[in-house]
This record gives structure tokens, sequence and C-alpha cells, in this order.
């Protein structure tokens, strides 16, 4: 069938070819004309509201500046809220490390004298009987030489 | 030379008034048969719209360079045609769009059917033959398709197709006869 075509500028097709291509024809026009004669009507109506239109679109505007501007308030105050808060935080860290510190200085500085104190206290206990042996040795020979003279 | 420039501009402004004129009863004449081609190319009546009103605005700003070698008919849908496929190739490129489509779908546009049936099966049996040849179209090729609607709802001849479209007439027919192939085929498909 499809011969035809390229035959002869004549297009002849089976009846029931013909006839879908019909009706899809007769079906393109009723919906184009539908939608044309709305579509004029619309127009029209929409010609007729346009002088309500910006009065609305006006408002909407408004709403839409006013929720943002809001918006952005609570942004930039919860925004300062927040940064004073990590300041104070920042603050009790500090605070809190300085006295850290300190605590282990004077932990440090007593450990310190702790330290000197025992080797002092060594010392003395090692130095003093090697320091007297001399005269240890001395008061005992001493002694002797006294007791044999006495003899 | 003043009284011939005076004379200059009314006769330029006359001229440019009787074109004018020219334009806005070749637009009347037309404008319902280009926004029918636009509406079956995309099944979408907002698109098919907006389409038709470029169509028209570049008409018109071209209408001093139309020579009237072709039909004022032919030149117009061959204005719309290119602008079907600009826009189908910057949709293609802004995918995101896609979903924003308003084309109604095969069945739906199978609605529209006129009420000269004679009884209700007639009009079941009309409405079905016309879903599968939407089906069929939907699977053509755009050229393809552009040649089917010209040639099938427009009822244009092969020679207006091949000025409008710019194919010789041996590939307009070829195309028809692709088009025609798949439609038989979607028909005898429905038993």
């Amino acid at each position: 069938m499809s011969s035809e075509l390229q035959n002869g500028e004549e297009m002849q097709l089976e009846p029931e070819l013909s006839q879908a291509l019909g009706h899809f024809k007769a079906s393109v026009h009723g919906w184009s004309n539908e939608v044309w004669s709305n579509e004029v009507w619309s127009r029209t109506m929409e010609s007729r509201s346009r002088a309500v239109r910006p009065a609305r679109r006006r408002v909407w505007r408004l709403a839409v500046a006013c929720s943002l501007a809001l918006l952005m308030a609570v942004g930039a105050a919860s925004g300062l809220l927040y940064e004073r808060r990590q300041q104070q935080v920042l603050a009790t860290m500090q605070h809190e490390q300085l006295l850290q510190q300190q605590q282990q200085m004077t932990q440090q500085r007593q450990q310190a004298e702790e330290d000197l104190l025992a080797k002092v206290e060594s010392d003395i206990s090692r130095e003093v009987p090697s320091a007297m042996e001399p005269l240890a040795q001395l008061m005992t020979t001493g002694g002797t030489e006294t007791a044999s003279a006495n003899q | 030379m003043a009284a011939g420039t005076t004379v200059e501009s009314m006769t330029s402004a006359t001229a440019e008034g009787m074109a004018a004129e020219e334009f806005a009863r070749v637009a009347d004449g037309h404008r319902v048969r280009i926004f029918r081609f636009l509406l079956a190319s995309t099944r979408d009546a907002e698109m098919a719209e907006t389409l038709t009103q470029e169509t028209f605005l570049k008409a018109h700003r071209n209408w001093s360079r139309f020579r009237g070698e072709s039909s004022a008919m032919t030149w117009l849908m061959r204005i719309a045609i290119n602008l079907q496929k600009d826009h189908w190739r910057n949709r293609r490129l802004q995918f995101w769009r896609q979903t924003q489509s308003n084309a109604v779908d095969v069945n739906e546009a199978s609605d529209w059917l006129p009420s000269n049936q004679a009884s209700q099966e007639q009009a079941l049996l009309a409405r079905e033959q016309v879903g599968h040849v939407w089906r069929a179209v939907e699977g053509l090729s755009e050229r393809q398709r552009t040649v089917f609607l010209l040639r099938f709802v427009e009822e244009m001849e092969l020679s207006e197709i091949a000025a409008t479209t710019g194919l010789s007439e041996g590939t307009v027919k070829a195309h028809l006869s692709r088009a025609l192939a798949r439609v038989r085929a979607e028909l005898r498909g429905k038993r």
C-alpha cells in the first residue's frame, strides 16, 4: 500500500486506515478549535483581571519582603547570641586552664621543696657520722692511752 | 524639495500602513491553522499558544522581506516548524524543564471527537482509532511527524509540504510512507 506514495501523487488508502486518519483529523481539529476558543476566552478574561493583578502582586511582594526581613533579623540575632555564647565558653575554658597551670606550678614548687629538704636530711644523716668518726676514734684512742697511763 | 520629502514620507507611511493591514489579514487567516499544527505536534496547548505568538512575531518582523515566492501559509508554517525545532532543542539541553511539560497524554488527546457518530459503538471505535494514530504519531521521528501532520491534518499537497519543510518531494513521500506503515502496524496491533 505504501507503493502508491512512491509511484503516484494520489494516495489510495485502505478503508480502515482512511477512516482512522479521518477520525484523527477531525479529532485534532475539534481539540484545536476548543482550545483555541478557550485561549481567546481566557485572554479576554486575563485582560479584564489585569487591573486586579498588580494589587495582589504588591501584597504578595510585601508579604515576601516582610518574611525575608524577619528571617534575616532572626538569623542575625541568633548569630550574635551564638557568638556571645562561644566567647563565654572560651573564657571559661581559658580560666580553667590558668587555674590548672597554677595548681601544677604550686605542686611542682612543693615537690621541689620537699625534695630539697629530703636531700638535706639525707646529707646530714650521712655526713655527721663520718665527720664524727675521727673524733670517736680519737676519743677511743685517748681513752685507752689515759687508762694505760693510769695503770 | 520639502514638498517632495513630504510626499515621499506620506507615500512611505501609506505603504507601511498597507503592509501592516495586509499582514494583519494574513495573520488572521492563518493563525488557527498554525496553532492547530503546533498543538498536534506538541500536544501542549500552552506551548502551542506561545509558539504561535512567536511565529507571528517573527513573521511580522520579517514581513517586508517576504517576496511572495511561496504562499504566505507555506512561509508561516516554515517559521513555525523552525521555532518548534529550536524549542525542542533548547528543551533537551535544559533537561530539568522536561518535568514542566504540560503535554497531554495520548488518551486525553483522543477525547476530542466530533459528535457525528451514529451510535455509541461507533464513537468508541472512532476514539480507539484516534488513540492508535496518536500512539503511532508519538513513535515517529520529528521530521516524519511534521510531514504526517501536514499531510493528514492540514491536508497539504506533497509539493507544499516539500516547500514548507525544505525537503524534496521524494523525501516527503518516503517519510509519509514510513509514517503510514507505522500507523497501519499500530492499527493492526490492536486486534
